[in-house]
């Protein structure tokens, strides 16, 4: 998978968690939860859908590496490249 | 023979939209099943039957009228068991511009402003349910009485459509309108006191270390479930305020305020929080949550909570106070959790805590309840293993 692979799936799963996303005007390198005025709610189910995806178990520990969408694409390949 | 009435979702509700029929005539209904969806001024209401027999016959068409709470919208052939009554909450009073009305005693004479009203008790129950003051309608009963009929006829002069407005603003003249009423009638008290959060976060990092993730629990869920628990130690926070009375209720049913996307709130209600344990507390949280974001509640959701909780933390706020929603008792608040110097023993050390509020209604509680009632939060949040 290669990291725009994985960075459309990032912003898809992002869409059904915040269903007025505009990728357009999400900058890769900023606090999701700031841009998107997400709250824990959100971001578990973010989680779950990355999860469900990737296929990839996301330890609790690991969350402040989904920070942003870069960080979510690094974590991701990382991920899979590993497993 | 059942009336399916416009029901009330809410403090803050007045009228509804009918968007749905879900039964046809004919068809077989079960006590809480769907049956209709309810257009409200925050979201789109799937409403359950309080009973159960067969769809009799339709009254009203979905379409784009909007009508008073307590319009009749079907008939329904029930089983011949007396339906149960809905919740203390969909038979509270609406909110109106003036004080209500008073109870039923009254002297004779006609209804003149300041005067106490005579109205018969089907009028006073009808003009409750389409949301009439009492004061407001022509009585033309022996004594200056207000008849049913009275009040049907004052229905019916309310104009049945209105000028359209997006749901954003609608939403915000509904909850101006419960929250004004709120501050108004209910004498307010707040508290508040700060919980070490350590063994709590301790126990949930624990706990979900070795969890996948969609079997993880949130922090809001001990702070739900705390309350849940604290609310059994302290029942008189938790219930209604109905004619001129505080009601408690067995169940503890937590309202859980949700922000919307877009703006506004609803807060729809945890059944039986006290009596599920964390996990079954948990996905109901998820599902709550993730249906009033997508405008799907149902109405026993958005009328049986008991108690509500509002966190505001997440944005960084520290302490929250805030407007008890009627007809409840008691609003609970929590705040971000903080890292603080806390004594421990002989030493201070740094401990993330949290800052609980309560907002009591003094017409039904004093300080001292309310601070048991605090001290009862912290007391359960210490031993998380336990909740």
């Amino acid at each position: 998978m290669t990291g725009d692979e994985i960075r459309g799936k990032v912003v898809e799963i992002l869409g059904q968690v915040v269903p007025e996303l505009d990728p357009s005007e999400l900058r890769a390198d900023a606090a999701l939860r700031d841009q998107l005025d997400i709250d824990s709610m959100d971001f578990l189910n973010f989680a779950i859908g990355l999860h469900k995806a990737f296929g990839v178990e996301i330890p609790e520990a690991d969350y402040r590496q989904l920070a942003t969408l870069d960080g979510c694409v690094a974590y991701l390949a990382a991920r899979i490249k590993a497993a | 023979m059942a009336s399916f009435l416009l029901p009330k979702l809410g403090a803050d509700m007045t009228e509804g939209r009918l968007v749905e029929w879900l039964k046809k005539p004919g068809e077989r209904i079960e006590r809480g099943e769907v049956i209709a969806v309810v257009e409200t001024d925050k979201a789109n209401v799937e409403v359950e039957s309080w009973v159960a027999g067969t769809m009799e016959k339709i009254l009203v068409e979905p379409g784009d009228k909007w009508m008073p709470v307590g319009t009749p919208l079907a008939a329904i052939r029930t089983d011949g068991v007396e339906p149960v009554a809905p919740p203390a909450f969909a038979q509270a009073p609406p909110p109106s511009p003036v004080p209500a009305a008073p109870p039923a005693a009254a002297p004779s004479g006609p209804a003149l402003p300041g005067e106490r009203l005579r109205a018969s008790p089907a009028a006073r129950r009808r003009a409750e349910a389409l949301g009439l003051d009492l004061a407001s309608i022509r009585a033309t009963g022996p004594d200056g009485r207000i008849t049913l009929e009275d009040v049907e006829h004052a229905a019916s002069a309310k104009p049945a459509a209105r000028p359209p407005a997006d749901r954003q603003q609608r939403m915000r003249e509904a909850i101006a309108t419960a929250m004004s009423r709120a501050k108004r009638e209910i004498p307010h008290y707040y508290l508040s006191t700060v919980i070490d959060c350590a063994p709590a976060l301790a126990w949930l990092e624990a706990r979900n270390r070795d969890r996948p993730v969609t079997e993880r629990l949130l922090h809001g869920v001990l702070l739900l479930k705390a309350v849940a628990l604290a609310l059994r130690e302290v029942p008189e926070l938790n219930g209604f305020w109905v004619d001129g009375r505080a009601v408690k209720s067995e169940a503890v049913n937590v309202g859980v305020a949700v922000s919307l996307r877009g703006g506004g709130l609803v807060a729809p209600a945890l059944h039986d929080a006290d009596r599920q344990t964390l996990d079954e507390l948990m996905r109901q949280f998820q599902d709550l949550v993730t249906r009033a974001r997508a405008g799907s509640l149902r109405s026993s959701e958005m009328t049986d909570a008991t108690v509500t909780v509002t966190s505001l933390g997440e944005r960084g706020v520290e302490s929250v106070f805030g407007i008890i929603y009627p007809p409840q008792l008691a609003l609970v608040g929590f705040g971000k959790v903080v890292e603080r110097p806390w004594v421990v023993g002989r030493e201070v050390v740094p401990r993330p805590v949290i800052t609980a509020t309560l907002s009591g209604d003094h017409r039904a509680t004093d300080g001292h309840r309310g601070a048991l009632f605090l001290d009862a939060v912290g007391r359960l949040l210490s031993a998380p293993e336990k909740l």
